[in-house]
């Protein structure tokens, strides 16, 4: 029961994304700038090197906007439209919901990442690419996408406008991304106790998808996308029953 | 099938349902009416579980809708108030989610849809994206969706609301056809409706319920219940009145002023008495005296009265 809801669930998503502009939209403006920064901007045929570097080095900047707006219907859209009434009063737990709404966004993300691909034939047809980097660089990268994912939908469940929802997450993106970073941490360096300055450079996403983006599999990075996207998606549940109760 | 016990709600310090209790048992369809803000709409997302109620208990075929609510939700229905329903899909689409949802697949989800679209009339629609419907379309399209897995109680917010007067018709005589093997509450504004429709009428006021009995239940309250209007070719009317008021129940007869030609006694019966034996005795007396008497008409009373008597004032 609980995975027919889900996979029930996942099909009608993509079934919408599919049906509606933003699916093709999103495609092709991710293609499209990533082939953009890769080549235009890294100059990736003067490097000489056969590696994709370049290439998931752009994927933290083009998410940050990318991913709340592939997100940020999640929760609002069923607000605006009513149908959070008739969703939550089928035979549906909030579980099934929330990972279901989630696993067909990322999946959605995926098949876009997949669409990459000639990025992959035109290394190896230039040069002796090592495959297991661009297989690492792709775990990071999709790791990636489902936590910035997971904040668009927790913030989509904030709201039932999707542009409020949109602007939210891309700002708690930009902080993950820029937490680690000198400007941010001077921030406190002077007045906070380092615990903090340390506790908050922690959060940043860009050492872990660095990491990552070496051939380097920590579990510790995993560990680290991994507990964003299941704090957001409990956090979400908090939220949508919080809702409810009025 | 139905069961609310004690139920309330507060949102925030507001009361909104305040201590409502009732059953309902399988063949019987409940109207819920009451002023807007009365607490109808809320009553009905506790019992689907959308959302908790704050104090108080509901059970749909026995499971309890807070500890059990997957079970207590696969029994019922529901058709929320003015019909949501997900924008970029087709009717048949939406329907096949929705069969999903409800458990089923292969033949058997294909023979749910399609009887579904038959019951509502959808056929001309079904390839039709939501957002293209009419508002008559799109809620059956919502109504088909609540009956997709033939549920034991279907729970209904202004199922007619916004819809054309034929329209209205088809929607009721549907409910009606399906009443016989449901458990059926609605809410309406439409009194009438109740009448044509309901075995049962709830009324809520400020979150409280003020009065739960039958359609004719509630007319009888009306001070016009059970009055009759007689009316004579001629004849000398305070005669005819004193007549009148010799029989055992009349309360009250009096003759209408606005007649024209015509002599029309309205006859008041008492609370206690038994309408059929005053007329009967009415009608003993007419003949005895050789009355030339044209036409009677019975009162039943008038529901809107009676609705603006409970709840007058109390207009949200």
């Amino acid at each position: 029961m609980a995975i027919s809801n889900i996979t029930a669930i996942i099909k009608r998503e993509l079934y919408t994304y599919f049906n509606s502009p933003v699916a093709y939209v999103f495609i092709v403006i991710f293609l499209g700038l990533t082939g953009f920064f890769t080549f235009m901007i890294n100059n990736f045929f003067e490097m000489n090197e056969s590696t994709l570097g370049g290439f998931f080095q752009w994927h933290p900047w083009l998410y940050l906007f990318l991913v709340p707006a592939a997100g940020m219907h999640l929760w609002a859209d069923e607000r605006r439209l009513g149908t959070l009434e008739l969703f939550f009063t089928m035979p549906v737990t909030y579980a099934q919901a929330i990972t279901a709404k989630f696993l067909a966004a990322w999946l959605f993300i995926a098949i876009a990442l997949v669409l990459t691909f000639p990025m992959v034939i035109t290394v190896s047809y230039l040069g002796n690419p090592d495959y297991g980097v661009i297989a690492c660089g792709y775990i990071g990268s999709i790791l990636l996408a489902g936590s910035y994912l997971a904040i668009s939908g927790m913030t989509s469940a904030i709201t039932r406008s999707q542009v409020v929802s949109f602007i939210i997450s891309v700002v708690i993106c930009l902080f993950l991304i820029l937490a680690g970073w000198p400007p941010v941490t001077d921030l406190l360096v002077n007045w906070a106790p380092v615990q903090l300055v340390d506790i908050v450079s922690a959060f940043s996403v860009m050492p872990h998808f660095a990491n990552i983006q070496r051939g380097v599999v920590d579990l510790r990075d995993i560990v680290y996308f991994l507990s964003i996207i299941l704090f957001c998606l409990m956090t979400t549940g908090i939220i949508l029953k919080n809702h409810a109760a009025g | 099938m139905i069961k609310v016990e004690n139920l309330y709600k507060w949102f925030g310090n507001k009361l909104v349902v305040d201590d409502i209790s009732f059953e309902v048992t399988k063949g019987e369809i409940l109207g819920f009416i009451g002023p807007n803000g009365a607490g109808k709409s809320t009553t009905m997302r506790i019992i689907t579980g959308f959302i908790p109620a704050s104090k108080g208990k509901v059970t749909v075929g026995g499971f309890d809708i807070e500890t059990n609510p997957v079970k207590a939700k696969s029994l019922m229905g529901y058709l929320p108030e003015n019909a949501p329903l997900y924008a970029n899909m087709t009717v048949y689409g939406f329907l096949n989610f929705a069969a999903e949802i409800r458990g089923f697949s292969g033949a058997e989800k294909k023979k749910k849809i399609e009887h579904a679209i038959t019951t509502c009339f959808l056929n001309p629609v079904m390839h039709q994206s939501v957002d293209t419907l009419s508002k008559g379309y799109r809620h059956r399209t919502c109504l088909a969706q609540s009956i997709i897995h033939d549920p034991d109680v279907l729970i209904m917010d202004e199922p007619t609301d916004g819809l054309d007067p034929n329209q209205k018709r088809e929607i009721r005589n549907l409910i009606k056809s399906m009443s016989e093997k449901k458990a059926i509450i609605l809410s309406t504004h439409i009194l009438e409706e109740v009448d044509a429709v309901c075995s049962r009428v709830l009324i809520i006021d400020k979150g409280k319920k003020i009065f739960d009995g039958s359609a004719a239940q509630m007319k009888d309250k009306s001070e016009n219940a059970g009055t009759f209007t007689l009316e004579f070719a001629e004849g000398n009317a305070a005669e005819i009145i004193e007549r009148l008021k010799l029989i055992d129940g009349v309360s009250r007869s009096e003759a209408d002023a606005n007649a024209k030609g015509t002599v029309v006694i309205k006859v008041t019966t008492s609370k206690q008495a038994d309408k059929t034996e005053v007329r009967r005795k009415i009608f003993e007396v007419v003949k005895n005296q050789g009355l030339p008497l044209t036409q009677i008409k019975v009162e039943e009373g008038r529901l809107d009265e009676v609705f603006y008597a409970m709840t007058r004032g109390n207009a949200a």
